[in-house]
């Protein structure tokens, strides 16, 4: 059989549905995998419901599926470090840590030891290559469906063996292909919400998965150091939050500025202009071409899902480069979150939000 | 042409249960109605009770079917320490069914032991019945362990429990049809089976009770198996139960001999190509004669279950979730194994219909797939 074995990661959803369609459209000797990240069950992630999704799917299609059960590597790469950051005062980013860790990590591991020589998911992103060889990363033909920014920390390598079949679709075409195909997938709901986390309650997750005396609570004080009330846990607050923050009304909006997990200080500022940074600070990061580019380089730097990319410089500092935002003023960094980097809808790397140059 | 080696998960339905079931399906087949065919059903019925009775040695009106060995596993536990609270005794290599039943009696207040396995699997007697205390009412100790192959010490434990009022519950479902099993001279109180791992039909199952053992019946509501347990009889299914049990009986010598005859060349031709190559379980002695358990140091269980699967051989890593994900066996952490080990076995399990090709063809398959796992690992290992 000369057929080339991939492996296509199916959550049970219409996207990865459609990938898998694909990839047998092409030709390829398909397997499915499902990925049990928890044992949680019904009503979240990894729910029979959606094991039988992707089994149906499977079927229909006529390839083989199987579910693998990752619920430990998940634990220790992606839950518990969620509940250390929410106590440590930053705001994790799971999903893009799963990318990192689980699906581009150990589900390939996975799929090599199945002999395949890719792997599909249903992304929405692009891959494509440049003249003299080099893969790109690409943000999604479909801007507002668009996975770019959690997929960052992509190398040359994990590129050479990844397929996004639907990453130059619409939502509405995918739908339509699954119809089409008789997919009962076709119309199924999204889940927008962290998997793991029922309700998108990540505070109260928070509160049950941390260890006795874990939590940090503690003053909201301003900017001069003035108390304004008390809260029950850092783990409750983000940078750049309005909402929720349990102070007495009157006055210019108040936001989140700042996290200090060893004292339990939230400290708020007055007005949204408050919120502004010169730059940001960013760890670990990764390159897609393999290498950095020259200091200096102005990047389109996204730090949220969805946010419009806005211009920064790039300043190499040893292992965490500063971007200072064009012009002097930008966004402040939310710590935890990722930091995408980009040229057009080109995605150059990225890394993880330490804090803000002041 | 698959080749079926994952018989300790459910056999293949024999062709003669399956004309017995036929046979029944299609007219009305109520046992307890007055009318003609409700005696026909009522004969296949009590047919079947005797041909299962048979197989274990034991006399028709003492046994009671059930859905399926779980629920006679839980109507063992459950109806014993219902009908006389007090403490329970089992080990860490039994069946969930028997497992998560005995800790659910535990969290609603019966006092529980779980005594341990070696390194084989095996239990030791001797330690059951150090487990056992003044207020002991039910032991639990399964017969044949269906992920290694190792027996329980149940005739053991069933002397030094004589005469002191203790019930012993066995779990048989993977011993009934692969070794001898005669409740006369075994000496439990109570024993369960299933049809499916003898090539009946799934859905139907039995507990077998010794006279003036009763229990705490927990499903009401009926006439049924002398109010012992209500609801309708099945009679398609348990005619199919009961032909496959007939021709358990007739065959288990036969089957035996010959199933331990090709589990030993599989295991032979495994460790001539793979050297390293482990068996979990007992490497000699007592054991069920149809199941290997094997693990390639750096292999998972489950790449080679699927890889297997891939090439047209079915087999088992062992534990499964409701999905068919593998888990880490609780008989391997039982048998001392890490909990990366205890995702490496891989689970080989022979039956009547396996032919010395099917042995043949994984012999020639399995070491290649091991070889192509382990490469993996070394490349991405190295990248």
């Amino acid at each position: 059989m000369s057929r080339e074995r991939v492996v296509v990661a199916m959550s049970g959803g219409v996207d990865s549905a459609v990938a898998a369609a694909r990839c047998v459209a092409a030709g390829d000797d398909v397997v499915g995998i499902s990925l049990r990240l928890t044992s949680g069950g019904a009503g979240s992630c990894c729910s029979l419901d959606d094991f039988h999704d992707a089994r149906a799917v499977a079927d229909r299609l006529g390839f083989p599926h199987y579910v693998f059960d990752m619920t430990d590597a998940f634990a220790r790469h992606v839950v518990r470090p969620f509940v250390a950051d929410y106590l440590a005062g930053r705001t994790p980013n799971p999903c893009a840590r799963c990318n990192q860790h689980v699906k581009f990590g150990l589900l390939w591991e996975r799929a090599a030891e199945l002999g395949a020589r890719r792997l599909a998911t249903g992304h929405y992103a692009r891959i494509d290559v440049e003249a003299g060889g080099r893969l790109r990363l690409r943000a999604a033909a479909d801007a507002a469906k668009d996975q770019s920014y959690f997929l960052f920390m992509l190398d040359q390598a994990t590129l050479g063996r990844t397929v996004f079949p639907v990453g130059g679709l619409s939502k509405a075409a995918v739908r339509r292909e699954a119809a089409a195909l008789g997919l009962a997938v076709a119309d199924k709901p999204e889940s927008m919400e962290v998997c793991f986390v029922p309700r998108g309650d990540a505070a109260g997750f928070v509160e049950r998965a941390a260890a006795p005396g874990a939590l940090r609570p503690g003053a909201i004080v301003d900017e001069d150091g003035r108390v304004l009330g008390r809260h029950p846990g850092v783990h409750r607050f983000t940078v750049g939050q309005r909402r929720g923050l349990g102070l007495a009304g009157g006055g210019p909006a108040r936001y989140v500025r700042r996290l200090d997990a060893g004292s339990g200080t939230v400290t708020v500022v007055a007005g949204a202009a408050a919120l502004a940074a010169r730059g940001l600070v960013v760890r670990d990061v990764s390159w897609v071409a393999g290498t950095a580019p020259a200091a200096g380089t102005v990047l389109g730097v996204r730090i949220r899902h969805r946010h419009r990319p806005g211009a920064a410089g790039l300043a190499l500092g040893g292992r965490e480069p500063r971007r200072a935002w064009a012009g002097g003023r930008g966004p402040a960094g939310t710590p935890g979150q990722a930091a995408a980097f980009y040229a057009g809808d080109v995605v150059l790397g990225g890394g993880w939000i330490a804090g803000d140059v002041a | 042409m698959r080749v079926y080696l994952d018989h300790n998960a459910t056999a293949p339905l024999r062709p003669e249960a399956r004309e017995a079931m036929l046979a029944l399906l299609g007219p009305p087949a109520n046992a307890s109605s007055a009318h003609r065919e409700g005696a026909r059903a009522r004969a296949a019925v009590e047919a079947a009770r005797a041909d299962v009775a048979a197989l274990i040695g034991a006399q028709p009106a003492e046994i009671v079917f059930t859905s399926g060995a779980t629920e006679a596993n839980n109507l063992a536990l459950r109806g014993s320490l219902g009908a006389r609270p007090g403490g329970l005794v089992t080990t860490a290599v039994e069946h969930a069914s028997v497992l998560q039943t005995a800790r659910a009696l535990e969290r609603a207040g019966a006092p529980l032991a779980v005594v341990g396995a070696d390194a084989a699997g095996r239990v030791d007697a001797a330690r059951v019945l150090a487990a056992c205390g003044p207020g002991t009412t039910l032991v639990s100790v399964g017969l044949a362990n269906g992920e290694v192959g190792a027996l329980g010490p149940v005739g053991e434990v069933a002397a030094g429990l004589a005469g002191r009022g203790v019930w012993l519950h066995t779990d048989a479902v993977q011993a009934v049809g692969r070794i001898a099993v005669d409740v006369g001279v075994l000496g439990a109180d109570l024993l369960s089976l299933s049809s499916h791992k003898l090539g009946g039909p799934a859905g139907v199952g039995a507990l077998w009770v010794r006279p003036g053992v009763r229990l705490a019946w927990q499903m009401t509501g009926g006439p049924q198996e002398r109010g012992r347990r209500a609801g309708t009889e099945s009679a398609p299914a348990l005619a199919g139960f009961g032909t496959a049990a007939r021709l358990a009986r007739a065959e288990q010598a036969a089957v035996a001999a010959r199933t331990a005859a090709l589990a030993d060349a599989l295991w032979a031709g495994l460790r001539a190509a793979v050297p390293d190559v482990v068996r979990n379980g007992p490497a000699d002695g007592a054991r069920l004669p149809n199941t290997l358990n094997v693990s390639f140091p750096g292999c998972r269980g489950e790449s080679l279950v699927v890889l297997l699967d891939l090439a047209g051989v079915a087999a088992s890593a062992g534990s499964a979730c409701a999905a068919g994900a593998a888990e880490a066996s609780h008989v391997l952490v039982a048998m001392g194994r890490d909990p990366e080990a205890a995702r490496g076995g891989l689970r080989l399990s022979l039956g009547p219909t396996t032919t010395a090709d099917d042995v043949a063809r994984v012999v020639e398959l399995l070491p290649g797939l091991v070889a192509q796992v382990r490469g993996a690992r070394r490349a991405g290992t190295a990248a």
